[in-house]
C-alpha cells in the first residue's frame, strides 16, 4: 500500500483523500518511509521536514473539513532550497547560507501552504542555482534516479529527482536559464517555467533578477497545472510580477488542438553533437501532434546560436551584484581569522563560503560590468537579448507555439563536465533563448534513449500562454501514453 | 597559442573589486577558464547591433509605486537572529576606525 500511495500523483491523491480511501497521515508516512529508505542513494534533499509534515498531517485528522476546501490539502510538496521557508533553513546549496533560517516565507511557499500543501523537504540544487547538473552543491551531488551514475540536470536537480523518485508527487523549482526544464528532461518529469512575472519572486533568493522565475514540476501535466494554478498571480511584494488574470489551467488544458500551428525552429535541429535519439523522439512527437489535428510549420529563430554568449554575460553580471550581499555581516557564514579588518573579513568569508562555480560567475560578472568592458560585453549582450526576443516575436506571427528539444545531450556522467565549464554552458543552448525573452516553456517526457534514459520535449509559448502550452503538453501526454514509467531505484 | 583576453593581473584586480580572495591555484585556473569563456563571447561581435536597443527586462514596467504609508516591518530580534555576530541591538563587525 505504502509504495502504491507514492505513485498516485497530486490529482489522484486528492481524489482518494476526499473519498476517505486514505488519510493524510498515511500519505505523509508513505512518502517519509520512501525518502528514508532511498534518499541516501539519490541525495535529492538538503533538509527533510519529517516532524513538521507529520504534525500538519495530524491537523487534518482533527479538521477533516479543511481537507476538502483546500485545493492541495494534504499533498506533500518539495521546495527548492532557494525559496525562503519560515523557520526551515534555506541554504541555496551553499556553505555561506548553511545555517540561514528565514524569518518569512517566499510568496510561492505561502501560497502552497495556504492551499493546504505540506512541506515535505527542501531540495538540493547547484549553489545559488548556478549550474546544469546539481554537482555544484555544497551538500554533494544529486543522482539521477534513472541511472545513479548520471546527473539529474540542474540547477533544480533535487526537485526533479525527488519527483521522479516518488519522494513527492510534485515540487517547486526555479528556472533562470533552463533550471526547471533541463532537469525535468533529464529525470523524465514535467516542468514548467512560467512567463517572467507570472509567479512572484518575493522570497526567491536572487541569482539573476531579470531572468529568475519559479515554477512547478510533477509527474504528469495535470498535476503541473494544479501547482501552477496555486503559485501564479500578482504579488504586491514583487514589483516585477504582473497584474493579469490567471486562467483556469486545468480546464483550458483539456481543449482540443485542432488547427493549432506548431513551429519547428530549424536552428534547434542543426546543432553539432546533438544526440540522434533526441532528434528522433522530437520528430515522433511532431507526428503525434499532427495526428491530433495540429499543423507543423517550419520557423527560424536566427539568433539562437548567440543565446549562450548573451546569457553567460547577463546572468553572471546580475549575479555578481546580487551576491554582493553575502559579506558575513547580516546573515550566513562569517570566516574567523586573526587578520580582521573589515575588507579582509569580507574577502575571507566569500573565499571560504562560495564554491568554484559561484566564484567563477562572480568574477565573470564583475569583469563584464567593470570600467572599460561594460559596453563591449554587458551592453552588447543586452542588445543581443533584444534580438533573441524579436526572433520569438516574429516566429509567433506564423505559429501558436514552438516545439523543440530541451537539450542536445542525454544526462551525462557525474564528474564528466565538471572541469570544463564552457562545455556545460553550451549544453543550455535550447533553454536559454526562452529565458532571455521571458516567454513560458514546458518540458514534457517524450521518450527514452536506447539505454533507457529519459528524453523530454520543450514546448514554448508566447507571453502568458501557459494555458496553451499546458494544453499541448496534456494532449501529447494523453495521446502518447508516455507517462507511467518509474525508475527502478 | 590562443588569444589572451584576461591576464593574471586583471584577475587579481577583478577579485579585489568583487571582495573575493582566491587561492593561488584558484587564481591560475580562473585565468584560463575565464579566458576560454571570454573568447567564446567574441561570437557576439559577429552581430551588428548598432541600431538595437538593449533589453533589460522581459516585461517592461516603469515606476511601480506603493502607497506611502508606514507599515510594521521585521522585528529587530528576528532581523538579527541570523547574524554571525550581534549584540542585541546592532550587527557587529571588525573595527573600522
Amino acid at each position: 500500500m505504502s509504495e502504491e500511495i507514492t505513485r498516485w500523483g497530486i490529482a489522484e491523491t486528492r481524489r482518494r483523500l476526499v473519498k476517505k480511501d486514505v488519510t493524510v497521515v498515511e500519505v505523509i508516512e508513505a512518502y517519509l518511509k520512501r525518502i528514508e529508505a532511498l534518499n541516501k542513494k539519490i541525495n535529492a534533499f538538503i533538509t527533510i521536514c519529517g516532524d513538521s509534515a507529520l504534525r500538519e498531517a495530524k491537523f487534518y485528522t482533527e479538521h477533516p473539513e479543511k481537507l476538502v476546501e483546500k485545493p492541495l490539502g494534504g499533498i506533500p510538496i518539495a521546495v527548492k532550497d532557494c525559496l525562503c521557508t519560515e523557520g526551515v533553513r534555506t541554504t541555496c546549496g551553499s556553505k555561506i547560507l548553511e545555517s540561514f533560517v528565514p524569518p518569512y516565507n517566499a510568496t510561492v511557499v505561502e501560497k502552497l501552504l495556504q492551499a493546504g500543501a505540506i512541506l515535505i523537504g527542501k531540495t538540493n540544487m547547484d549553489e545559488f542555482a548556478m549550474g546544469s547538473s546539481t554537482e555544484h552543491s555544497y551538500f554533494g551531488p544529486t543522482r539521477n534516479p534513472w541511472d545513479i551514475s548520471r546527473v539529474p540536470g540542474g540547477s533544480s536537480g533535487g526537485s526533479a529527482a525527488a519527483t521522479a523518485a516518488s519522494f513527492c508527487p510534485g515540487a517547486i523549482g526555479t528556472d533562470t536559464g533552463g533550471s526547471i526544464r533541463q532537469p525535468a528532461a533529464f529525470c523524465g518529469v514535467v516542468g514548467m517555467k512560467p512567463t517572467y512575472g507570472r509567479v512572484s519572486r518575493y522570497g526567491l533568493i536572487a541569482f539573476a533578477s531579470s531572468l529568475d522565475q519559479a515554477g512547478p514540476m510533477a509527474r504528469n501535466v495535470q498535476d503541473t497545472a494544479l501547482l501552477l494554478q496555486v503559485i501564479s498571480g500578482y504579488d504586491p511584494k514583487d514589483t516585477t510580477s504582473i497584474l493579469k488574470e490567471v486562467p483556469s489551467y486545468c480546464e483550458e488544458m483539456k481543449k482540443p488542438l485542432k488547427n493549432l500551428r506548431l513551429g519547428v525552429p530549424k536552428e534547434y535541429f542543426a546543432v553539432k553533437g546533438m544526440d540522434s535519439s533526441i532528434e528522433e523522439v522530437i520528430r515522433n512527437a511532431l507526428k503525434v501532434f499532427e495526428s491530433l489535428g495540429a499543423r507543423i510549420v517550419d520557423i527560424s529563430l536566427p539568433h539562437t546560436e548567440y543565446g549562450v554568449a548573451a546569457y553567460y554575460i547577463i546572468a553572471p553580471a546580475e549575479a555578481s551584484s546580487n551576491l554582493a550581499r553575502y559579506d558575513g555581516v547580516k546573515y550566513g557564514f562569517r570566516a574567523t581569522s586573526s587578520n580582521q579588518d573589515l575588507i579582509s573579513m569580507y574577502s575571507e568569508t566569500r573565499f571560504q563560503g562560495f564554491g568554484a562555480e559561484v566564484k567563477r560567475r562572480i568574477m565573470l560578472g564583475t569583469y563584464v560590468l567593470s570600467a572599460g568592458y561594460y559596453e563591449a560585453y554587458y551592453r552588447k549582450a543586452s542588445q543581443v537579448r533584444n534580438l533573441i526576443r524579436k526572433d520569438f516575436e516574429d516566429a509567433f506571427l506564423t505559429c501558436d507555439a514552438i516545439i523543440a528539444p530541451v537539450t542536445p545531450i542525454l544526462p551525462f556522467l557525474i564528474g564528466e563536465k565538471l572541469e570544463d565549464p564552457l562545455s556545460m554552458y553550451l549544453s543550455d543552448i535550447y533553454t536559454l533563448p526562452a529565458s532571455l525573452a521571458g516567454i513560458p516553456g514546458i518540458t514534457v517526457p517524450s521518450g527514452f534513449s536506447p539505454d533507457g534514459l529519459p528524453i523530454g520535449m520543450q514546448i514554448l509559448g508566447n507571453y502568458f500562454q501557459e494555458d496553451l502550452i499546458l494544453r499541448l503538453a496534456y494532449a501529447f501526454e494523453q495521446a502518447s501514453g508516455i507517462s507511467g514509467r518509474y525508475p527502478a531505484i | 597559442m590562443k588569444l589572451s583576453k584576461i591576464t593574471q593581473e586583471e584577475v587579481k584586480h577583478i577579485a579585489k573589486l568583487a571582495r573575493l580572495k582566491l587561492s593561488a591555484e584558484e587564481e591560475e585556473r580562473m585565468v584560463y577558464q575565464l579566458n576560454d569563456i571570454l573568447l567564446y563571447m567574441e561570437k557576439l561581435n559577429e552581430l551588428d547591433t548598432s541600431n538595437v536597443e538593449p533589453m533589460h527586462h522581459a516585461v517592461e514596467q516603469v515606476n511601480v509605486m506603493r502607497e506611502d504609508k508606514p507599515k510594521p516591518s521585521l522585528m529587530r530580534e528576528k532581523a538579527l537572529a541570523n547574524a554571525p555576530e550581534q549584540n542585541g541591538v546592532f550587527f557587529v563587525v571588525p573595527k573600522v576606525i
